[in-house]
């Protein structure tokens, strides 16, 4: 079977959509699947970060206006710079671009919410200090398991210093 | 032999040979990708953000106790050599030293632990690089002890958090724990019985990856496969070391078993192949490195099943940093040409195997023949 839509190549993706209550089945090569943002079975698990960031502009224009203007307040970087060269310019270009970025996150890691250490800023907030806490316990549970018990003594002394009196 | 360099032999504590499996793991890293508050990453930083983000690191450093007595290495201030030895002894990457002609930017360095495996790198991708560097597999040590430095620093500088995604970096690969484990696996027999790629596509489904002896973008020889962690947030930095610890655990007993095989079903072969290694590592006049890396996995291999008795590994692995061509126009001091630098090679390959003493099977067969192992 050759592919729908250029007729040429083989194809090797059949996609079944059903569209206002009608089933219609497209076959299509690789190309031209890819071309329509498709992926193939044969995508391997770990794409490398390019693909991935020419995969987001494409999902995104229709909700976001592509390398818009507005850049990262701070360093200036845009979007569009952003998914030419894969680095971000400075940890507000973060917040800036949020919104992409957490969807590129979830597709590098398989979620966007870290759940290791807890950093402390020099000046915490409550609930900081209070998953602060939560770290370090599981970090004494684990010295403990692990018959390190200088290591959590020094741990149970920074959880008694942080929590209140 | 190491010449002048400000850290004589700092970072070579790996070498040693101590850990767990030191005859499989040749070492094993940990580093942790942190940036500071309010200043550009490295790639959009200007001059004056990465000289602020240095005096900031110096001045942090200082007070520090795991860095006392530390030293803080400005990568403009050391020759081209000076910087390559840092590369090859995994102290800098192939980025924060770029040998492109031009003097590398202005406020990249390393500092350097006095006493400890431990290290960072400043102004490269992101602001800083922490790592460490232990012999063997190690990798709850190697952790434990970067943990320290990661939080005695995030009391001194203000590291980029986000609630969300965790540690900031500039590249999104690395966000969140911003951790990569890795562990240096030597692997000949996966490779000889061709089950390596097995073990590879199985690393890749259980969510690690490989690289070759210098990490991203290197390729792989020797046998010399680092494999680690491929990503960075969702798992606390505890699972993602336990996890590498565990999977790692497993391949050194595919490569066990491996071994077993070939010494049960192909014991002449592998035997002639390690022999054939040692004679010519042993008198070659001449060896390139990937020459020479292809060799020494045929003697460690043989090190390590007791074919070459009396080898040290701590021996093999000081080949490994000491022929590589930064190190060996150290030692002679001064610059040398790729053919002297094979020359230069071969000569101290000959010298540490030499000073190893004779090396002979206890079961040489009567028979005789000539046998390339029997020095002096």
């Amino acid at each position: 079977m050759t592919c729908h839509n250029c007729g040429s190549e083989k194809a090797v993706v059949h996609l079944t959509q059903i569209v206002d209550h009608e089933m219609r089945t497209l076959h299509l090569c690789e190309r031209c699947a890819a071309e329509k943002g498709l992926e193939t079975s044969t995508v391997p698990e770990n794409f490398p970060l390019t693909d991935l960031l020419a995969q987001l502009g494409r999902e995104e224009r229709s909700t976001v206006a592509d390398g818009s203007p507005s850049g990262c307040a701070f360093c200036g970087l845009t979007f569009q710079q952003f998914k030419e060269s894969g680095r971000l310019g400075c940890p507000h270009c973060w917040s800036t671009f949020e919104g992409h970025l957490r969807g590129l996150v979830r597709r590098i890691h398989g979620g966007s919410q870290h759940v290791g250490k807890v950093y402390l800023s020099p000046d915490p907030t409550v609930t900081e200090r209070e998953k602060r806490v939560e770290t370090l316990r599981k970090k004494l549970v684990r010295a403990v398991e692990l018959e390190d018990f200088e290591r959590a003594a020094e741990i149970r002394d920074e959880i008694r210093d942080m929590e209140p009196a | 032999m190491e010449g002048s360099l400000p850290f004589d032999e700092f970072g070579l504590g790996w070498l040693d040979a101590s850990g767990e499996h030191p005859d499989i793991v040749l070492s094993t890293r940990v580093r942790l990708a942190r940036n500071l508050q309010g200043f550009a990453f490295g790639p959009r930083a200007r001059v004056n953000d990465r000289a602020a983000v240095l005096e900031r690191v110096r001045a942090a450093c200082g007070r520090v106790p795991l860095l006392q007595g530390g030293h803080v290495q400005e990568l403009s201030a050391l020759n081209p050599r000076g910087r390559r030895i840092l590369l090859e002894r995994r102290l800098a990457s192939r980025d924060l030293v770029e040998d492109n002609g031009t003097s590398p930017p202005r406020g990249t360095a390393v500092v350097v632990s006095p006493d400890r495996p431990l290290s960072m790198m400043v102004n490269e991708e992101d602001h800083l690089r922490l790592q460490t560097l232990f012999s063997g597999l190690r990798l709850q040590d190697a952790w434990d002890l970067l943990d320290d430095l990661d939080e005695e620093l995030g009391r001194e500088v203000a590291f980029a958090y986000h609630p969300e995604f965790g540690f900031l970096t500039s590249c999104p690969t690395n966000v969140g724990t911003g951790l990569r484990a890795s562990v240096l696996m030597h692997l000949p027999a996966l490779v000889l019985t061709k089950e390596i790629g097995k073990v590879l596509q199985g690393l890749g489904q259980v969510g690690l990856t490989y690289r070759g002896l210098y990490g991203e973008g290197s390729e792989v020889v020797g046998n010399f496969f680092q494999v680690s962690n491929q990503t960075t947030l969702g798992k606390s930095e505890e699972d993602l070391v336990d996890h590498l610890d565990r999977i790692v655990r497993q391949v050194i007993h595919y490569e066990t078993q491996a071994r077993q095989v070939l010494l049960r079903d192909a014991v002449g072969v592998t035997e002639d192949k390690i022999w054939r290694a040692y004679g010519l590592l042993r008198y070659a006049r001449s060896l390139s490195f990937s020459e020479l890396m292809n060799l020494l996995s045929g003697v460690r291999l043989g090190a390590s099943l007791k074919l070459l008795p009396g080898l040290r590994v701590y021996s093999l692995n000081k080949i490994v940093i000491f022929t590589q061509a930064a190190h060996l126009e150290e030692a002679a001091g001064r610059d040398l040409s790729p053919a002297e630098t094979d020359v230069h090679r071969a000569s101290f390959v000959r010298r540490i195997l030499a000073a190893e003493g004779a090396v002979t099977p206890d079961d040489e067969p009567s028979d005789g023949g000539a046998t390339p192992g029997q020095t002096r």
